[in-house]
């Protein structure tokens, strides 16, 4: 029996060997190692995540292994984890890794940013059997699914917190590229500001790196010599928030809790909650319920949220922050409900009317009271 | 006691071949000693490593993928350091010659595959050429330090390219992201079989005969060799350095421009941000470990690309990213140290007495 069973594992190496050695023309091969499946019940069922940073950035990469570290806790022995960090958005490298993780006999892949996309694509559709996730895109197929959570919620209320606190009425902004996630992102920022300030800016900075610690700090130090007194940030390291500790000023971190690295300066932050979503999503695999979803997760899920406040926070501005997060919560308060100016004073959102999701995907203009160009 | 160096008269050949390989397992015995820190059994790291990069025939051809770019843009530089012009360029010649190739399957997509994949590569050519003749100009007229002016050049070129993606070559239905639409099939450059290889290895190939027949056999090549080793001798002969420096740098920037040519038409199908991950600082490397010598530019190349895609796979097995760089950086550190071993004797003397005074490291 026993070299029986190592005869089919040396079988099913051969299998997978000749399909990759075929590559995508393996239709058969993938149908009949599928057929086998049902034999290796007990065995884990093997997740796959590849990152666009190290999994020590404190930021971006960082959340989302706590997600999956927090998925291998709470399904145990069924899962094992298999994770590849830095892997550069360019197609030669995405690609082959991508194929790794499924010739490593991974059955659900998580593709974390945005730049895997087409690889994902391409290389879902050589494998029908396996599960991909693409974090942040927006292309589907049978076995692609994209997640992403509504980050400007809590973004918004962040703004709160940063509008109460500048005394400047400058607010610093490092964002990594001006793709309609950031710019969303940063408008959202600032209309949660301006809704307790009036007369407050907020200056962006674009760096081009989502992952590039020292860049990341010298532009926010650059907006501190600008007369900001609160840095935000759309970047996945926290050198914004350690530049802005070290100029004594404000910060409000993204990602996840960063006050460890900034305790004088991070106010709150808007963090990803991925643990939950990797858990139900791997979990519908391996009951075989999961089917083809557009993702896009609201605070209410508990996907994305607020880092702890500060304690030097005063008690009105956290209770401010409290009731209008119950309200976004309860979907009393839509961000993007009019009206809504862009930054020539011009009327984009008429009152009453609230921005699609299309619209909001899809968003390349500021709003008023952000200084610096959307492109 | 006196440890000198003494310059060979010619490189020996014994050396040439067993430096690399001592330096190689040199190299893998220190990450060895940081692998057994970290918990790793070292023997099944690197048999994974290699395994992955060079065993597989999925791996094979994934390190060819690899090797293309870096081969094309070695090539380029090769040429450049051959007459001691530093051109440190080529990721910025690579980018210009993507995104003219770019402009073509985007200007016009109705031509067939015929006319499109060559005027492609011309343009590649042509775009990357113009990137390399910039910074030759004031080379050769007014000696305008080229290592500045060619790395600087970069940034410009990768800026411009993101320029492009972010504005007027938006696709219009990509949500807004950097990226262009998807080229049309004639656009794309045929592969090899089901696997990545695509025809840009062809280009690489040919481009390394063409450069090896110039170079070693018609006087055009011996002029760059005599203008790199000794301007002052060159010059004397009646060789026009001026028009040289601009054509070598014309050359060297073409090949590069056709690695991004290449590599947008034959993997990407797509300009986009982050296109090469670095391709060309990688290729300075390889054209200094092939001793810039074409044919073992080719040989270099692949091994440096299976390094490359080795790195990834032995992360599967858990190895943080930040030890495969650190093992990829030590294999360079030693082949680059053990190589003044080919050109240098080391001489141990016990009395200072015989020793000639020149050249005494």
């Amino acid at each position: 029996m026993k070299a029986f069973k190592k005869l089919l594992l040396l079988l099913m190496a051969v299998l997978l060997i000749s399909a990759l050695a075929v590559g995508c023309g393996g239709n058969g091969e993938a149908e009949s190692t599928e057929a086998e499946a049902p034999q290796e019940q007990t065995e884990p069922t093997k997740v796959g995540f590849i990152y666009v940073g190290p999994i020590g950035d404190a930021g971006y990469t960082y959340a989302h292994d706590l997600g999956a570290e927090y998925m291998k806790k709470e399904l145990g022995d069924s899962v094992e984890l298999i994770k590849v960090e830095s892997v550069p958005e360019n197609p030669a490298d995405a690609e082959r890794v991508l194929n790794q993780l499924v010739s490593q006999g991974c059955k659900v892949i998580f593709a974390t940013s945005f730049g895997y996309m087409d690889s994902v694509i391409k290389v879902a559709a050589q494998y029908p059997d396996v599960t991909f996730l693409h974090c942040s895109g927006y292309k589907t197929a049978e076995n692609v699914g994209t997640y992403f959570g509504q980050i400007e919620q809590p973004r918004y209320l962040s703004g709160i917190a940063a509008g109460k606190m500048t005394k400047t009425n400058t607010i610093g902004y490092v964002a990594a590229f001006p793709i309609p996630e950031c710019i969303r992102g940063i408008n959202s920022f600032t209309m949660g500001a301006l809704s307790v300030n009036p007369d407050v800016k907020v200056k962006v900075v674009w760096t081009n790196t989502w992952y590039d610690p020292a860049k990341e700090k010298d532009a926010a130090k650059s907006l501190l010599e600008d007369g900001a007194d609160v840095i935000a940030q759309h970047q996945d390291t926290p050198g914004p928030m350690q530049a802005a500790e070290e100029a004594g000023a404000y910060g409000v971190s993204y990602n996840s809790d960063m006050s460890q690295f900034a305790p004088n300066a991070v106010l709150t932050g808007p963090v990803w909650n991925w643990g939950p979503y990797y858990v139900r999503t791997v979990k519908a695999v391996q009951e075989g319920t999961w089917q083809t979803e557009e993702y896009w997760g609201p605070m209410s899920d508990g996907i994305v949220d607020l880092a702890p406040y500060a304690e030097f926070l005063p008690d009105d501005v956290k209770q401010l922050i409290d009731s209008k997060k119950a309200d976004i919560i309860s979907g009393s308060l839509n961000i993007f409900t009019g009206p809504i100016k862009d930054q020539t004073g011009t009327v984009r959102v008429p009152e009453g009317t609230t921005m699609t999701d299309e619209e909001i995907l899809n968003m390349d203009w500021f709003v008023e009271g952000v200084v610096g160009s959307p492109k | 006691m006196k440890i000198s160096l003494e310059k060979r008269l010619t490189p020996s050949t014994f050396m040439l071949v067993a430096v690399p390989l001592v330096s190689v397992l040199l190299a893998l015995l220190v990450g060895a000693v940081f692998l057994v820190m970290n918990g790793n059994n070292p023997i099944e790291v690197y048999t994974m490593l290699i395994s992955s990069a060079f065993t597989t025939s999925y791996g094979l051809t994934e390190s060819i993928v690899k090797a293309i770019p870096l081969m094309l843009a070695g090539l380029g530089v090769s040429l450049a350091f051959r007459m001691q012009l530093w051109n440190i360029g080529a990721e910025g010649q690579l980018y210009m010659g993507a995104v003219a190739a770019t402009w073509v399957a985007l200007t016009f997509p109705q031509l067939p595959s015929v006319i499109m994949i060559p005027f492609m590569l011309l343009m590649g050519f042509f775009a990357g050429a113009i990137w390399g003749l910039l910074p030759a100009i004031p080379r050769a007229y007014l000696k305008v330090n080229e290592t500045i002016t060619t790395l600087l050049l970069n940034y410009v070129a990768i800026l411009w390219a993101d320029y492009l993606v972010y504005g007027p070559w938006k696709d219009p239905e990509g949500f807004n992201f950097p990226l262009t639409p998807q080229f049309v099939p004639a656009a794309i450059l045929p592969s090899l079989g089901q696997s990545r290889i695509h025809l840009g290895l062809l280009f690489a190939i040919i481009a390394a005969v063409i450069l090896y027949i110039l170079i070693g056999h018609t006087k055009w090549g011996y002029e760059v060799r005599v203008i790199g080793e000794s301007p002052a001798a060159a010059r004397y002969a009646g060789m026009n350095i001026k028009k040289n420096i601009c054509l070598v740098m014309l050359i060297s920037g073409g090949l590069a421009g056709i690695a991004g040519m290449s590599e947008v038409s034959g993997i990407a199908g797509r300009l986009q941000h982050g296109l090469s991950p670095g391709y060309g600082y990688t290729a300075i490397i390889v054209a200094w470990l092939a001793r810039l010598h074409p044919a073992s530019l080719a040989l270099v190349s692949f091994l440096f690309g299976g390094l490359l895609v080795g790195g990834y796979a032995i992360q599967l097995m858990g190895i943080p990213a930040a030890i495969v760089n650190m093992l990829q950086g030590l294999i360079l550190f030693f082949v680059l140290g053990g190589q003044i071993l080919t050109n240098y004797n080391i001489k141990i003397s016990l009395k200072n007495k015989e020793n000639t005074p020149k050249e005494v490291g």
